[in-house]
């Protein structure tokens, strides 16, 4: 498998090269959804299935339509193509000295088993299974609050791009697909597996690997290919259900880690209720996770404006 | 054993084969003229590559819910090439093609 895994590396420095090097920012973005394909891959070697479920939908999936996005969006708007990539010195060097930093950090960590043992010992106590669920639900609950804040942040700061008061209009251009074309099949035939595929993933994230950000944004991708296919309309904010829908995650995981202070602080699960807690805050995080992401792709409301 | 020695021979051809017809499209989608028969040369030829290494790793597989699920991958991946590709086609088409 040592051949495998050097052919990865080098493909993995080939395709970020093509990304950053290569002309045309279409072109870019394509290497960039390769690269991250290449290190989902490269994650599922190293024994993380977890990250690499993460970085196969969030990494190359999510990002790459946000990047074709903004690609597509800078053609309506008539911006200019850049001939050629031109190197901006300071970053480059600035680029450099990170990864060279990056690079004495991970030969500086002493090979051991890191805090997988801790972890180990604390499992039987958080409810769940899956040590990386553990972690992110329970022992680092703050962080993945966090997270959750941060998510709805970038999407409220997409909402002032929408142009003269459109903002309650629905998200993002008029999609136009012909009623019985080829979209409008695909669009009836996948979001019923992709239901069943990211219902499992939040469920399978208790003991195996999975969760919400993964399930999320699988439900997400349902949602933008009905919209896409013209088969629902897209949410607008005009409706309170779509408010609640964005916020009810954050939110319910917020009151859940205030109502821990009860049993000894902010984010403490009581270890009787802990997996029920966990699940209720994964059910609801779910919810609001594929809906900012599927918002985000959808992008500012622009129908509004055509009218 | 000798079920054993079956079972990889057939995954090793198959998966094998499977790889041949990965080559191919990819020869396809470098060296032909317009985007029609780019797409031509990739659909079909990778949609079969990807058949033969689903039926080459189901010769691998512990349990028939593996073989499902090798399979549902294939049907999905067909499901979405075939789509994707009636798509840029459209596009092309509509653009004047190239």
């Amino acid at each position: 498998m040592a051949v495998f895994d050097l052919a990865l590396c080098a493909l993995i420095l080939l395709a970020a090269t093509a990304a950053v090097a290569g002309p045309g920012m279409f072109r870019a973005v394509v290497f960039f959804v390769v690269y991250g394909v290449l290190i989902a891959l490269s994650w599922v070697r190293l024994g993380m299935p977890d990250v690499a479920l993460a970085e196969a939908a969030i990494g190359a999936g999510l990002t790459g339509i946000l990047l074709l996005g903004a690609v597509g969006r800078l053609a309506r708007a008539g911006a200019d193509e850049p001939e050629a990539p031109r190197i901006d010195w300071p970053v480059a060097l600035a680029t450099v000295a990170v990864a060279a930093l990056l690079v004495w950090a991970v030969l500086s960590i002493a090979p051991g088993p890191g805090l997988a043992p801790q972890v180990a010992g604390m499992l039987p106590r958080t409810g769940v299974e899956n040590p990386v669920t553990a972690v992110l639900l329970n022992l680092r609950a703050w962080d993945t609050l966090l997270e959750s804040v941060v998510l709805l942040a970038a999407l409220i700061g997409l909402w002032p791009l929408a142009r003269g008061g459109a903002w309650l209009e629905p998200a993002g251009p008029l999609h136009h697909a012909l009623p019985e074309g080829v979209l409008a099949g695909f669009g009836k035939l996948l979001p019923p597996v992709a239901l069943l595929v990211g219902v499992y993933l939040v469920w399978a994230g208790a003991s195996q690997p999975g969760g919400a950000f993964q399930g999320g944004t699988v439900l997400a991708a349902a949602g933008v290919l009905c919209i896409m296919a013209g088969l629902v309309r897209a949410p607008g904010m005009a409706e309170p259900l779509w408010r609640f829908a964005l916020l009810v995650g954050p939110a319910l995981f917020l009151a859940l880690g205030v109502a821990g202070l009860v049993s000894g602080g902010f984010l403490v699960f009581p270890q009787a209720l802990a997996k029920g807690i966990i699940l209720v805050i994964e059910m609801f995080l779910t919810l609001s996770i594929a809906v900012t992401l599927a918002l985000m792709v959808l992008g500012p409301p622009e129908s509004g404006a055509a009218q | 054993m000798t079920l054993d020695l079956l079972r990889a021979l057939a995954s090793y051809v198959l998966t094998g084969a499977g790889l041949g017809f990965y080559l191919a499209g990819t020869l396809g989608l470098l060296r032909f003229p317009d985007t029609f028969s780019r797409l031509h040369a990739l659909t079909k030829a990778d949609n079969l590559g990807l058949g033969m290494l689903a039926l080459g790793l189901a010769f691998q597989a512990q349990t028939w819910a593996e073989v499902a699920k090798l399979a549902l991958i294939w049907a999905l991946a067909l499901l979405a090439a075939g789509t994707v590709a009636q798509l840029v086609s459209r596009s092309a088409l509509v653009r004047g093609g190239r």
